[in-house]
């Protein structure tokens, strides 16, 4: 029933706010508007860009990566320099290289996967400067690439595919930045810690001292949650009670997770002037998260048959907060891996074989049951796209989507997506399970081991950042071979999301009538989660059932 | 030929596959095809075919080495199954339109032909050295001996070499009907043929290379479908060798083998060799419909028509118009306008003049053949300068024809036309019909409705196009309000009346370049046709058109029968439902097929995995052998349905269709190999042949 009322609440709110970012993307007047167009207005000029200016796939893909480029350069040597730079007042030295790169990486693409744990190797100023700013730049980014996956379905005969630098500029100022102002100031009010001041030194109840590591740390979290990123302030995360000390920041956290990845699919819906589209999305993206969440409650509220013999029976407990209960610490994981966020409330590697599964799926699927911010959407079409060609042909026409043709161009491209992040999953972690390196990280051996590495690189290649928190990752393997698993995950998607648009928009429109195939109706809703779960379950097929899934039997003890 | 005789001709073609020599013509196909140069063009089977190899030679290591290799020796020969059995779909597919070629070649002429010089002096040459531009002479009996145009004379041509049409066909100078194909026959007349093609170049060369050319250029589809199948093959590929790893961590061992079985279980195996056959059989299913399509892109493009442009007369009517009603004048009689109607055509052949004789005959009831002229009547003729045509009874002169020649001719005669007389004619022609006038030196004795018929069964055929979401578009050169009145009668969803030959150019580039852009079909004859069917997505020329119009279409109609648009639609429609059909089919299939290995590969190490043995599959080797078997044969099984094509319902909506065929072809995919691998399973157990 909470479950229910939380995602309803999520849904009602989530439409204005995908009808308002449908007007802010288009470039009409908000409520807003006066407010924040000069500030627009300033910043344009200030990065001297014409806000007019058209570019087409290959200038706007090309913006975008050099902004990535010049983000992740910069973010590494923040790190590397920490120790000589202000706001210190840890006086934490500079980070280790290959930890650096690849935190850098991860911020910069949205992933927020942390080999590290934040408050004894961040400083203040890597945290504000360096990773929050990364957490908006980076969601925008996400942003930036579906609505130009979105023009490519508008548009008709034209290069044009909108201004990179622009479509930054409006998803910071107009929609991150209030949203993470309202919820910092929920939290906080909450008792969410705020403060510039250093760690705290108090002496405990048995007269020993105790360092309490405080920080900024509410303006992060509220962009951490809003932006499916997930990169925690404290490496505890969002189990951390100056994180999320109770179950209303609880409440609100997990609504942020689902909100900002919801909006943008109505926001989609409106911007193709077809809501009931919008509608068709979400609802295939809904039924897997709550076939995934039904599976995870069920999971654990099972209690361990190991722990059962030691009398224990109120559902799987372990590694979850009290204060959250099994209930709300499922819901938020089951979000979580679903949106690519990452952030975690309760420790995933002590959930139950099955949930587990859930998780590693909904990250194996590329991140498309809301996903992180834009491009889950844009892996989502790219199933769209898929099912067209398997299955829009049996209504004798050759596939379209809202309008377009999908011809060969359009196929290799979200093959790219579709085939190349879970190759590189199942390469990296056999990989990884091949070589002393790898090995030397598993904290358990056997089937548990295997889904420990699992977990790491469909996190890395789905640009969740959530983790197992089993493997011990901070490793110069792990770092790199993490670190390049993100870089393909989060470029396999946008690269081919911005030439499929420059393909499609130059292409006319194709008359939508009663012959087309019914892209709005049940079916097709049903084909679309079928081949989700179908290409999902093909490729992991045996790695699930080596894993988790072989746990799961040794623990029942058959 | 009509549409009857078209599917008469489908149930012929449909039983011929069959045929022995075919089959085995496709039987030694399936082996020359082996060679992977020319497997290149099917990457699916290149894969499978090279697995093969490499399951051959460990099978061929292991022999040497002593091992029991009866289980692995099982694996490689039903992968090199796999491989004949895509190939055998591939070559029976091409084998029908190779059969048809045969026969055309018989019929390309080695006659000689009589060439015009420019001195006008004429000499014998040999048909194939025939240029462009040349003119040459033919006289009754003879083979025509190249494609051109009449320049001079009118023949009545036997085609049947090319359209397997036996009645003969009129062809004359000038005007539409004026094109000679090269093969066909001459069977009375003279005529001189100015060539319009070089040698090699001939419509019957044209046709042979089309319909035995395996070097067929792959359809933007197809080239697609082609991507998406080689994606997931490498995905599964990846799938396979990094297994290999996890399960040496979980101290698992796979042989080679057994991996090879996995990879070519996952690989869209059906798909990939069905695909080549899908698109092939359906250019023989056109063929069939004697229609020759001159690229595989229009094939697939007619599948995505939404705009039909549709001539008036021929299409949607009969040719002709047909007399209805007489209405006599005041103060003259009914049946007396009959019969002077009856008198002035009897000797009138036009169609116009017999349906007036056939309707006066039933209106006065008379049967039979008793009725003559009378003596000292003389048949006057229809003349463009007159515009009449009529009969003299000694010195009355009987004439019928339009309501403006006919009121010249009473005004000459000093009589006038009542404006009750105009009335009635224009309330005619208000109602979309042609008043025929009629009168004699008296004045105005009545009017004959003519109303063009609309042709039996269009009605049905434009209501299929609007459920396929076609729109209708019929062009004619009638007025407006006789426009209108067809229009709503046939059920077409526009008109364009009182088109003009570059009506329809307009009309095509107005629908494809508008805001949304419409695939447009078309048919036409005449070579002021031609910029139109240039123009056109999908242009169907009649065989019986001119070269002009010919060189402008992709797509042939030897029939030449403006119907066959509808049939054209609908194969391309189902070509590409085929497709769908059999990819949906072999993704849906892998559930089963893993259900079937996985739990072989591992319950050995952990039996707890066992519980994934869903089908309670006897031993581990019976298990993957059973897949690999499935796997293989459900190839040729399902090369009838690849050949024939799904066949598309128009009646039900397109939510009915899809959601029958994923019912049938998606669903029946998840559940049908589950009941097959069990079935093999059963089989190979009982007759103990997997004894690895």
């Amino acid at each position: 029933m909470f479950i229910f009322l939380f995602l309803l609440l999520t849904i009602v709110l989530s439409i204005p706010i995908g009808r308002y970012m449908s007007k802010v993307f288009e470039g009409q007047r908000t409520f807003m508007t006066p407010l924040l167009s000069p500030i627009e207005r300033f910043i344009y000029r200030l990065i001297q860009v014409d806000e007019k200016e058209e570019m087409n796939w290959k200038k706007y893909a090309y913006s975008l990566i050099v902004f990535n480029l010049i983000s992740i350069a910069s973010l590494f040597l923040l790190q590397l320099l920490q120790g000589i730079l202000p706001l210190n007042p840890r006086g934490l030295s500079g980070v280790r290289w290959d930890t650096a790169l690849n935190t850098a990486i991860s911020f910069v693409t949205n992933t927020n996967w942390q080999s590290y744990a934040g408050e004894t190797t961040m400083s203040y100023l890597t945290q504000m400067l360096g990773l929050a700013v990364q957490n908006f730049v980076s969601a925008a980014v996400g942003i930036a690439t579906i609505l130009v996956f979105i023009r490519g379905f508008t548009r008709k005969n034209t290069d044009n595919l909108g201004n990179f630098w622009v479509d930054m500029t409006r998803s910071v100022l107009y929609i991150l930045l209030p949203l993470s102002i309202i919820l910092s100031i929920i939290l906080v009010s909450q008792g969410v810690v705020q403060t510039f001041n250093s760690y705290a030194i108090v002496q405990t109840l048995e007269g020993s001292t105790q360092t309490i590591p405080l920080g900024p740390a509410a303006s992060q979290v509220a962009i951490k949650m809003l932006g499916s990123n997930g990169g925690g302030f404290f490496n505890a995360n969002s189990a951390h009670p100056f994180e999320n000390p109770n179950s209303i920041t609880n409440f609100f956290e997990t609504l942020s997770i689902l909100l900002l990845p919801m909006s943008l699919v109505f926001a989609f819906g409106y911007m193709v002037r077809n809501f009931k589209q919008g509608i068709a999305i979400f609802s295939v993206m809904m039924i897997l998260l709550l076939m995934g969440l039904g599976v995870a409650l069920w999971s654990e509220s099972q209690t361990n048959p190991l722990m059962q013999k030691l009398g224990i029976s109120d559902g799987n407990l372990e590694g979850k907060e009290i204060r959250f209960g099994v209930a709300e610490s499922v819901l938020w994981s089951v979000a979580t891996t679903a949106v690519s966020n990452g952030g975690v409330n309760s420790m995933h590697d002590s959930t139950m074989p099955l949930t587990g599964l859930v998780y590693l799926f909904n990250m194996g699927t590329g991140e498309v049951i809301f996903g992180g911010l834009g491009v889950g959407l844009a892996g989502m079409l790219f199933y769209v796209i898929l099912t067209m060609f398997i299955a829009g042909l049996m209504i004798g026409r050759t596939p379209e989507f809202l309008g377009k043709k999908l011809g060969p161009e359009e196929m290799k491209m979200a093959l790219v997506p579709l085939i190349l992040p879970p190759a590189a999953i199942l390469i990296f972690s056999a990989i990884a399970l091949s070589i002393p390196e790898g090995l030397a990280g598993i904290n358990n051996p056997g089937s548990h081991g295997l889904s420990e590495i699992l977990y790491a690189y469909f996190s890395a290649l789905a640009n969740n950042g959530s983790a197992f928190a089993g493997l011990s990752a901070n490793t110069v393997f792990y770092n790199l071979t993490t670190g390049l698993g993100i870089l393909i995950g989060r470029f396999a998607t946008i690269i081919p999301a911005i030439a499929i648009a420059g393909s499609l928009s130059q292409k006319g429109k194709v008359p939508v009538n009663s012959a087309s195939f019914p892209t709005t109706g049940p079916l097709f809703v049903i084909m679309v989660t079928a081949v989700i779960i179908i290409i999902g379950a093909l490729t992991y097929f045996p790695i699930f059932a080596l894993g988790p899934g072989l746990e799961h039997l040794l623990m029942l003890g058959r | 030929m009509n549409i009857a005789q078209g599917s008469e001709k489908m149930k012929e073609g449909t039983s011929g596959i069959f045929q022995k020599k075919i089959l085995l013509e496709a039987f030694k196909g399936s082996f020359s095809r082996l060679d992977p140069i020319k497997l290149l063009n099917n990457p699916v089977m290149l894969i499978v075919e090279i697995v093969a190899l490499i399951a051959t030679l460990l099978t061929i290591k292991d022999i040497f080495g002593g091992t029991s290799v009866s289980f692995d020796l099982q694996i490689t020969i039903w992968l090199w199954f796999t491989v004949l059995f895509a190939n055998f779909a591939e070559a029976i597919a091409e084998s029908q339109g190779k059969a048809r070629a045969e026969s055309l070649k018989q019929t390309r002429s080695e006659a000689k032909a009589k060439q015009i010089l420019d001195n006008g002096s004429i000499t014998e040459v040999s048909a194939l050295s025939l240029k462009k531009n040349d003119i040459v002479l033919i006289t009754e009996g003879e083979v025509i001996p190249s494609d051109g145009d009449i320049i001079e004379g009118t023949a009545l041509v036997d085609e049947s070499a090319i359209t397997g049409e036996s009645a003969p066909v009129v062809r004359e100078s000038g005007g539409d009907k004026c094109g000679v194909t090269g093969g066909t026959k001459l069977l009375s007349g003279t005529i001189k043929v100015k060539i319009t093609v070089d040698p090699g170049h001939t419509f019957l060369d044209n046709m042979i290379s089309m319909v035995e050319s395996a070097k067929r250029q792959k359809t933007p589809n197809e080239q697609a479908l082609e991507l998406l199948l080689i994606g997931l093959s490498v995905l599964f590929l990846a799938v396979v060798i990094t297994l290999r790893a996890f399960s040496s961590y979980m101290g698992i061992s796979i042989s080679i083998p057994i991996l090879i079985a996995l990879l070519v279980c996952l690989m869209p195996t059906t798909i990939g060799a069905l695909l080549p056959a899908i698109g092939i059989a359906g250019m023989d299913r056109l063929l069939q419909h004697n229609v020759i399509a001159l690229s595989g892109r229009a094939v697939e493009a007619a599948g995505d028509v939404s705009v039909v442009l549709l001539d008036k007369t021929g299409t949607i009517t009969l040719g002709n118009r047909m007399a209805t009603e007489f209405i006599p004048a005041a103060g003259i009689g009914y049946k007396d306008l009959i019969e002077v109607s009856l008198m002035s055509s009897l000797a009138d052949e036009t169609p116009e003049g017999r349906s007036i004789v056939k309707l006066a005959k039933r209106e006065l009831d008379i049967h039979g053949r008793d009725i003559h002229a009378p003596e000292n009547s003389h048949f006057v003729p229809f003349t463009p300068e007159t515009r009449m045509s009529g009969v003299d009874i000694g010195s009355r002169r009987i004439r019928k024809g339009s309501a403006s020649a006919i009121e010249d001719f009473v005004r000459s005669n000093g009589g006038n036309v009542s404006t009750e007389m105009q009335n009635m004619i224009r309330d005619v022609s208000t109602k979309g019909d042609t008043p025929l006038v009629v009168a004699d030196d008296t004045g105005i004795l009545g009017v004959i409705r003519l109303k063009d018929i609309v042709k039996k069964g269009i009605n049905e055929r434009l209501l299929q196009l609007r459920n396929m979401g076609i729109k209708s578009i019929m062009i004619t050169g009638d007025n407006q309000l006789t426009a209108a009145s067809i229009a709503a009668e046939a059920g077409v969803d526009d008109f364009a009346a009182e088109a003009k030959p570059e009506t329809k150019l307009a009309m095509i580039r107005k629908y494809q370049s508008g805001d949304n852009q419409y695939l447009v079909a078309m048919i036409g004859d005449g070579t002021n046709d031609a910029p139109a069917l240039a123009q056109a997505d999908v242009a169907v020329a009649m065989s019986a058109g001119t070269s002009a119009a010919r060189e402008a279409a992709n797509m042939v109609d030897l029939d030449s029968s403006p119907s066959k648009l509808l049939d054209i639609v609908e194969i391309g429609k189902e070509i590409l439902i085929t497709r769908g059909a059999l990819t949906t089919f072999s993704i849906a299939n892998d559930v089963a097929k893993y259900f079937a290995i996985i739990p072989a590969i591992f319950s050995v190490a952990y039996p707890q995995l066992g519980i994934l043995n869903i089908m309670g599959l006897s031993t581990p080797s019976s298990a993957v052998l059973s897949a690999v078997i499935f796997n293989a044969i459900v190839i040729p099984l399902l090369i009838p349905l690849a050949l024939r094509g799904v066949k598309y319902r128009s009646t039900s909506s397109v939510s009915q269709l899809l959601s029958m065929n994923i019912l049938i072809y998606g669903v029946g995919g998840l559940i049908i190999p589950f009941a097959g691998i069990k079935l093999i399973d059963i089989i190979i157990t009982l007759s103990g042949a997997a004894g690895g």
